[in-house]
Protein backbone atom coordinates (compact mmCIF):
# COMPACT_ATOMS: atom_id res chain seq x y z
CA UNK A 1 0.00 0.00 0.00
CA UNK A 2 1.18 3.64 -1.13
CA UNK A 3 1.35 6.32 1.68
CA UNK A 4 -0.17 9.00 -0.11
CA UNK A 5 1.18 12.29 0.53
CA UNK A 6 -1.15 15.58 1.29
CA UNK A 7 -0.12 16.64 -2.38
CA UNK A 8 -1.15 13.28 -3.89
CA UNK A 9 -4.28 13.45 -2.29
CA UNK A 10 -5.31 17.01 -3.54
CA UNK A 11 -3.93 16.14 -6.71
CA UNK A 12 -6.01 12.49 -7.48
CA UNK A 13 -8.60 13.76 -5.08
CA UNK A 14 -11.22 14.18 -8.17
CA UNK A 15 -10.31 10.00 -8.62
CA UNK A 16 -10.39 9.35 -5.15
CA UNK A 17 -13.64 10.54 -4.80
CA UNK A 18 -15.15 8.10 -7.46
CA UNK A 19 -16.30 5.08 -5.99
CA UNK A 20 -15.32 2.75 -8.33
CA UNK A 21 -11.43 4.02 -8.21
CA UNK A 22 -10.99 5.66 -4.60
CA UNK A 23 -8.07 5.28 -3.34
CA UNK A 24 -7.29 1.83 -4.33
CA UNK A 25 -7.79 2.53 -7.90
CA UNK A 26 -5.65 5.47 -7.80
CA UNK A 27 -2.44 2.57 -6.45
CA UNK A 28 -2.94 0.62 -9.34
CA UNK A 29 -3.00 4.01 -11.65
CA UNK A 30 0.14 4.60 -10.07
CA UNK A 31 1.68 1.28 -10.42
CA UNK A 32 0.56 0.79 -13.35
CA UNK A 33 3.14 0.81 -16.76
CA UNK A 34 1.50 2.41 -20.21
CA UNK A 35 3.10 2.02 -23.31
CA UNK A 36 1.98 4.57 -26.02
CA UNK A 37 3.06 3.65 -29.43
CA UNK A 38 2.64 7.18 -31.77
CA UNK A 39 3.44 10.66 -29.92
CA UNK A 40 1.50 12.29 -32.76
CA UNK A 41 -2.53 12.97 -32.96
CA UNK A 42 -3.51 10.09 -30.99
CA UNK A 43 -0.81 9.63 -29.07
CA UNK A 44 -0.52 13.04 -27.40
CA UNK A 45 -3.99 13.41 -25.90
CA UNK A 46 -3.42 10.18 -24.65
CA UNK A 47 -0.16 10.64 -22.86
CA UNK A 48 -1.26 14.16 -21.43
CA UNK A 49 -4.69 12.34 -19.51
CA UNK A 50 -2.57 9.56 -18.85
CA UNK A 51 0.17 11.65 -17.36
CA UNK A 52 -2.62 13.86 -15.53
CA UNK A 53 -4.17 10.81 -14.09
CA UNK A 54 -1.41 9.69 -12.50
CA UNK A 55 -0.10 6.65 -14.15
CA UNK A 56 2.71 5.93 -12.67
CA UNK A 57 5.45 4.51 -15.71
CA UNK A 58 4.29 5.71 -19.01
CA UNK A 59 6.41 5.10 -22.58
CA UNK A 60 6.18 6.54 -25.22
CA UNK A 61 7.90 5.79 -28.82
CA UNK A 62 8.26 7.44 -31.89
CA UNK A 63 11.12 8.17 -34.21
CA UNK A 64 9.84 11.26 -35.73
CA UNK A 65 10.56 15.00 -34.89
CA UNK A 66 7.80 17.40 -34.93
CA UNK A 67 6.79 19.54 -38.04
CA UNK A 68 4.84 22.91 -38.50
CA UNK A 69 1.97 20.26 -40.04
CA UNK A 70 1.77 18.19 -37.08
CA UNK A 71 0.66 20.89 -34.81
CA UNK A 72 -2.84 21.48 -35.71
CA UNK A 73 -3.91 18.01 -34.03
CA UNK A 74 -1.12 17.04 -32.31
CA UNK A 75 -1.42 18.93 -29.11
CA UNK A 76 1.63 17.54 -26.98
CA UNK A 77 3.78 19.84 -28.97
CA UNK A 78 3.92 23.64 -29.15
CA UNK A 79 5.47 25.74 -31.85
CA UNK A 80 8.72 26.08 -30.46
CA UNK A 81 9.22 22.32 -30.29
CA UNK A 82 9.22 22.24 -34.17
CA UNK A 83 12.33 19.68 -35.20
CA UNK A 84 12.58 18.49 -31.24
CA UNK A 85 12.14 14.70 -31.11
CA UNK A 86 8.31 14.04 -30.58
CA UNK A 87 9.14 12.14 -27.51
CA UNK A 88 11.08 14.16 -25.80
CA UNK A 89 8.53 17.14 -27.01
CA UNK A 90 5.57 14.86 -24.93
CA UNK A 91 7.54 14.09 -22.39
CA UNK A 92 7.97 17.67 -21.43
CA UNK A 93 4.68 18.41 -21.28
CA UNK A 94 3.35 15.30 -19.29
CA UNK A 95 6.67 16.04 -16.73
CA UNK A 96 4.93 19.63 -16.52
CA UNK A 97 1.79 18.15 -15.89
CA UNK A 98 2.69 15.41 -13.78
CA UNK A 99 5.87 15.56 -11.71
CA UNK A 100 4.89 12.45 -10.46
CA UNK A 101 5.10 10.42 -12.77
CA UNK A 102 7.79 8.44 -14.74
CA UNK A 103 8.48 9.10 -18.58
CA UNK A 104 10.26 6.44 -20.65
CA UNK A 105 11.27 7.79 -24.07
CA UNK A 106 12.03 5.74 -27.03
CA UNK A 107 13.82 7.19 -30.01
CA UNK A 108 12.87 4.35 -32.39
CA UNK A 109 10.74 2.86 -35.44
CA UNK A 110 8.92 0.02 -33.45
CA UNK A 111 9.62 -3.63 -36.05
CA UNK A 112 9.69 -7.16 -35.67
CA UNK A 113 13.13 -7.22 -34.13
CA UNK A 114 12.75 -4.47 -31.10
CA UNK A 115 8.91 -5.13 -29.80
CA UNK A 116 8.71 -7.93 -27.95
CA UNK A 117 11.78 -6.30 -26.06
CA UNK A 118 10.20 -2.36 -26.14
CA UNK A 119 6.41 -3.65 -25.04
CA UNK A 120 7.69 -6.27 -22.18
CA UNK A 121 6.65 -5.28 -18.86
CA UNK A 122 4.00 -2.83 -19.67
CA UNK A 123 0.55 -4.00 -18.16
CA UNK A 124 -1.17 -1.53 -21.61
CA UNK A 125 -0.18 -0.64 -25.06
CA UNK A 126 -2.05 2.68 -26.97
CA UNK A 127 -1.55 2.10 -31.04
CA UNK A 128 -1.53 5.47 -32.06
CA UNK A 129 0.39 4.64 -35.03
CA UNK A 130 0.13 6.00 -38.55
CA UNK A 131 0.19 2.94 -40.81
CA UNK A 132 -1.10 -0.66 -40.79
CA UNK A 133 2.28 -2.83 -40.93
CA UNK A 134 2.64 -1.65 -37.34
CA UNK A 135 -0.82 -1.90 -36.26
CA UNK A 136 -0.80 -5.25 -37.22
CA UNK A 137 3.05 -5.88 -35.60
CA UNK A 138 1.63 -4.24 -32.26
CA UNK A 139 -1.42 -6.68 -32.62
CA UNK A 140 0.78 -9.81 -33.15
CA UNK A 141 3.15 -9.18 -30.67
CA UNK A 142 0.70 -8.30 -28.16
CA UNK A 143 -1.35 -11.74 -29.17
CA UNK A 144 2.25 -13.65 -28.68
CA UNK A 145 3.15 -11.63 -25.30
CA UNK A 146 -0.86 -11.38 -24.08
CA UNK A 147 -0.72 -7.74 -23.38
CA UNK A 148 -3.92 -5.79 -23.89
CA UNK A 149 -4.00 -3.03 -26.44
CA UNK A 150 -5.96 -0.55 -27.49
CA UNK A 151 -6.22 -0.09 -31.01
CA UNK A 152 -6.97 3.33 -32.97
CA UNK A 153 -7.55 5.36 -36.25
CA UNK A 154 -8.44 8.58 -37.72
CA UNK A 155 -8.92 9.73 -41.11
CA UNK A 156 -10.64 12.87 -42.44
CA UNK A 157 -13.88 13.28 -39.97
CA UNK A 158 -14.10 9.71 -38.80
CA UNK A 159 -12.61 7.72 -36.39
CA UNK A 160 -12.34 4.03 -35.03
CA UNK A 161 -11.56 1.74 -31.74
CA UNK A 162 -11.60 -0.93 -29.77
CA UNK A 163 -10.12 -2.62 -27.24
CA UNK A 164 -7.99 -6.48 -27.92
CA UNK A 165 -7.58 -8.78 -24.55
CA UNK A 166 -5.55 -10.97 -25.95
CA UNK A 167 -6.87 -14.72 -25.72
CA UNK A 168 -10.40 -13.42 -24.16
CA UNK A 169 -11.61 -11.01 -27.15
CA UNK A 170 -11.19 -10.43 -31.10
CA UNK A 171 -8.14 -8.81 -32.46
CA UNK A 172 -7.68 -7.02 -34.48
CA UNK A 173 -6.43 -9.12 -37.45
CA UNK A 174 -10.03 -11.54 -36.74
CA UNK A 175 -11.48 -8.13 -38.39
CA UNK A 176 -8.86 -7.31 -40.88
CA UNK A 177 -6.56 -9.90 -41.83
CA UNK A 178 -3.71 -7.95 -43.09
CA UNK A 179 -2.58 -4.72 -44.35
CA UNK A 180 -4.01 -3.27 -47.03
CA UNK A 181 -1.99 -2.90 -50.47
CA UNK A 182 0.30 0.10 -49.81
CA UNK A 183 -0.78 2.31 -53.20
CA UNK A 184 -4.81 2.20 -51.81
CA UNK A 185 -4.21 3.87 -48.48
CA UNK A 186 -4.60 7.62 -48.26
CA UNK A 187 -3.05 8.90 -44.88
CA UNK A 188 -3.60 12.04 -42.83
CA UNK A 189 -0.64 13.40 -45.03
CA UNK A 190 -2.64 13.05 -48.19
CA UNK A 191 -6.25 12.59 -47.29
CA UNK A 192 -6.83 15.23 -44.32
CA UNK A 193 -7.91 15.02 -41.14
CA UNK A 194 -9.99 17.56 -38.70
CA UNK A 195 -7.34 18.17 -35.81
CA UNK A 196 -10.48 17.72 -33.47
CA UNK A 197 -11.53 13.85 -33.71
CA UNK A 198 -7.69 13.20 -32.56
CA UNK A 199 -8.46 14.27 -28.87
CA UNK A 200 -12.08 12.38 -29.73
CA UNK A 201 -10.12 9.00 -30.03
CA UNK A 202 -7.29 9.51 -27.83
CA UNK A 203 -8.77 10.80 -25.54
CA UNK A 204 -11.10 7.16 -25.45
CA UNK A 205 -7.89 4.96 -25.82
CA UNK A 206 -6.84 6.50 -22.71
CA UNK A 207 -10.06 6.14 -21.00
CA UNK A 208 -9.81 2.49 -21.86
CA UNK A 209 -6.51 2.17 -20.32
CA UNK A 210 -7.52 3.75 -17.40
CA UNK A 211 -10.55 1.59 -17.15
CA UNK A 212 -8.43 -1.62 -17.63
CA UNK A 213 -5.53 -0.64 -14.85
CA UNK A 214 -8.78 0.21 -11.87
CA UNK A 215 -11.00 -2.88 -13.30
CA UNK A 216 -13.69 -0.10 -13.88
CA UNK A 217 -17.05 -1.23 -15.92
CA UNK A 218 -16.27 -3.05 -19.08
CA UNK A 219 -13.75 -2.55 -21.67
CA UNK A 220 -14.62 -1.65 -25.65
CA UNK A 221 -13.74 -5.71 -25.93
CA UNK A 222 -15.57 -7.22 -28.90
CA UNK A 223 -16.22 -4.34 -30.43
CA UNK A 224 -15.58 -1.45 -33.07
CA UNK A 225 -16.70 1.91 -31.83
CA UNK A 226 -16.45 3.93 -35.21
CA UNK A 227 -17.69 7.59 -35.42
CA UNK A 228 -18.42 10.02 -38.14
CA UNK A 229 -17.95 13.96 -36.71
CA UNK A 230 -20.00 15.54 -39.73
CA UNK A 231 -23.16 13.55 -38.05
CA UNK A 232 -21.17 13.23 -34.80
CA UNK A 233 -23.05 9.71 -35.01
CA UNK A 234 -20.98 6.64 -33.31
CA UNK A 235 -21.78 3.28 -33.58
CA UNK A 236 -20.81 -0.01 -31.77
CA UNK A 237 -20.08 -2.89 -34.09
CA UNK A 238 -20.00 -6.28 -32.41
CA UNK A 239 -16.88 -8.69 -33.61
CA UNK A 240 -16.79 -11.70 -32.19
CA UNK A 241 -13.33 -14.33 -32.15
CA UNK A 242 -12.87 -15.71 -35.75
CA UNK A 243 -11.57 -19.48 -35.36
CA UNK A 244 -10.15 -18.62 -39.12
CA UNK A 245 -8.03 -15.76 -37.30
CA UNK A 246 -4.51 -16.00 -38.91
CA UNK A 247 -3.33 -14.78 -35.78
CA UNK A 248 -5.22 -16.03 -32.43
CA UNK A 249 -7.68 -18.55 -34.19
CA UNK A 250 -7.84 -22.31 -34.12
CA UNK A 251 -4.63 -22.70 -36.91
CA UNK A 252 -2.83 -19.69 -36.55
CA UNK A 253 -0.63 -19.03 -39.83
CA UNK A 254 0.92 -16.00 -38.60
CA UNK A 255 3.45 -17.51 -35.79
CA UNK A 256 6.50 -15.06 -35.50
CA UNK A 257 6.94 -11.30 -36.33
CA UNK A 258 7.82 -9.69 -39.57
CA UNK A 259 7.89 -6.58 -40.67
CA UNK A 260 5.82 -6.19 -43.47
CA UNK A 261 5.93 -3.52 -46.15
CA UNK A 262 5.90 0.05 -45.08
CA UNK A 263 2.71 2.47 -46.54
CA UNK A 264 3.24 5.60 -48.20
CA UNK A 265 2.80 7.17 -45.13
CA UNK A 266 5.93 6.30 -44.23
CA UNK A 267 7.85 7.70 -47.32
CA UNK A 268 7.05 11.03 -46.52
CA UNK A 269 10.16 11.65 -44.86
CA UNK A 270 13.09 9.21 -43.78
CA UNK A 271 12.68 7.70 -39.86
CA UNK A 272 15.35 9.43 -38.06
CA UNK A 273 16.50 6.37 -36.19
CA UNK A 274 17.24 3.56 -38.53
CA UNK A 275 15.01 1.48 -39.62
CA UNK A 276 15.75 -2.36 -37.95
CA UNK B 1 -34.57 -8.83 -50.83
CA UNK B 2 -33.79 -6.94 -47.67
CA UNK B 3 -30.37 -6.87 -45.80
CA UNK B 4 -29.03 -4.59 -43.53
CA UNK B 5 -25.92 -3.16 -44.21
CA UNK B 6 -23.57 -0.94 -41.61
CA UNK B 7 -26.51 -1.36 -39.25
CA UNK B 8 -29.40 0.16 -41.80
CA UNK B 9 -32.16 -1.99 -43.72
CA UNK B 10 -31.47 -2.03 -47.40
CA UNK B 11 -34.08 -3.71 -50.28
CA UNK B 12 -32.21 -4.65 -52.47
CA UNK B 13 -34.20 -5.03 -56.12
CA UNK B 14 -31.84 -7.33 -58.00
CA UNK B 15 -32.63 -10.89 -57.42
CA UNK B 16 -29.10 -11.92 -57.33
CA UNK B 17 -26.60 -10.25 -55.42
CA UNK B 18 -22.91 -11.50 -54.52
CA UNK B 19 -20.41 -9.02 -52.16
CA UNK B 20 -18.66 -7.71 -55.64
CA UNK B 21 -22.36 -6.30 -56.65
CA UNK B 22 -22.89 -5.38 -53.05
CA UNK B 23 -19.58 -3.15 -52.71
CA UNK B 24 -20.62 -1.95 -56.25
CA UNK B 25 -23.54 -0.60 -55.69
CA UNK B 26 -22.79 0.88 -52.50
CA UNK B 27 -20.37 2.76 -54.65
CA UNK B 28 -17.40 1.64 -51.92
CA UNK B 29 -14.49 3.35 -54.18
CA UNK B 30 -11.53 0.98 -52.77
CA UNK B 31 -12.94 -2.22 -51.92
CA UNK B 32 -8.92 -3.10 -50.70
CA UNK B 33 -9.85 -0.62 -47.88
CA UNK B 34 -12.68 -2.24 -46.62
CA UNK B 35 -12.89 -5.76 -44.82
CA UNK B 36 -16.07 -7.37 -45.13
CA UNK B 37 -18.34 -8.74 -41.80
CA UNK B 38 -21.10 -11.31 -42.93
CA UNK B 39 -23.23 -12.00 -40.17
CA UNK B 40 -20.81 -11.53 -38.03
CA UNK B 41 -18.36 -13.84 -39.82
CA UNK B 42 -15.14 -12.75 -41.74
CA UNK B 43 -15.50 -12.87 -45.66
CA UNK B 44 -11.85 -13.17 -47.49
CA UNK B 45 -11.76 -11.17 -50.27
CA UNK B 46 -11.60 -13.91 -53.09
CA UNK B 47 -14.96 -15.51 -51.61
CA UNK B 48 -16.89 -11.79 -52.64
CA UNK B 49 -18.05 -13.33 -56.19
CA UNK B 50 -19.01 -16.38 -55.01
CA UNK B 51 -20.62 -15.19 -51.63
CA UNK B 52 -24.66 -14.49 -52.75
CA UNK B 53 -26.82 -12.68 -50.20
CA UNK B 54 -30.24 -13.64 -48.84
CA UNK B 55 -32.83 -12.15 -47.06
CA UNK B 56 -32.11 -11.34 -43.93
CA UNK B 57 -28.32 -10.88 -44.10
CA UNK B 58 -26.56 -8.74 -41.69
CA UNK B 59 -23.46 -7.34 -43.91
CA UNK B 60 -20.96 -4.70 -41.95
CA UNK B 61 -18.33 -2.72 -44.19
CA UNK B 62 -14.83 -2.28 -41.52
CA UNK B 63 -13.05 0.61 -43.14
CA UNK B 64 -8.96 0.35 -42.57
CA UNK B 65 -8.38 3.47 -40.85
CA UNK B 66 -5.06 4.68 -39.91
CA UNK B 67 -4.04 7.81 -39.07
CA UNK B 68 -2.92 9.13 -35.79
CA UNK B 69 0.85 9.67 -35.86
CA UNK B 70 1.84 11.67 -38.58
Amino acid sequence: MIDFTEEQLERYSRHILLDDVGVDGQEKLLQAKVLIVGAGGLGSPAALYLAAAGVGTIGIIDSDSVEISNLQRQIAHFTKDIGVFKVDSAAEKMQAINPDITVRTYKEYLCAANITKIIAGYDFIIDGTDNFPTKFLVNDACIFTGIPFSHGGILRFNGQTMTVVPGESACYRCSFREAPPPDAVPSCAQAGVLGAIAGMLGTIQATEALKYITGVGELLTNGLLTFDARTLTFRKINLARQKSCPVCGEEPSITHLVDAEQSVCELKSEPVAAPC
Amino acid sequence: MQITVNGEANELHEAEVNLSKLLEIRRVESPEMVAVQLNGEFVDMENYPSTFLKTGDDIEFLYFMGGGSR
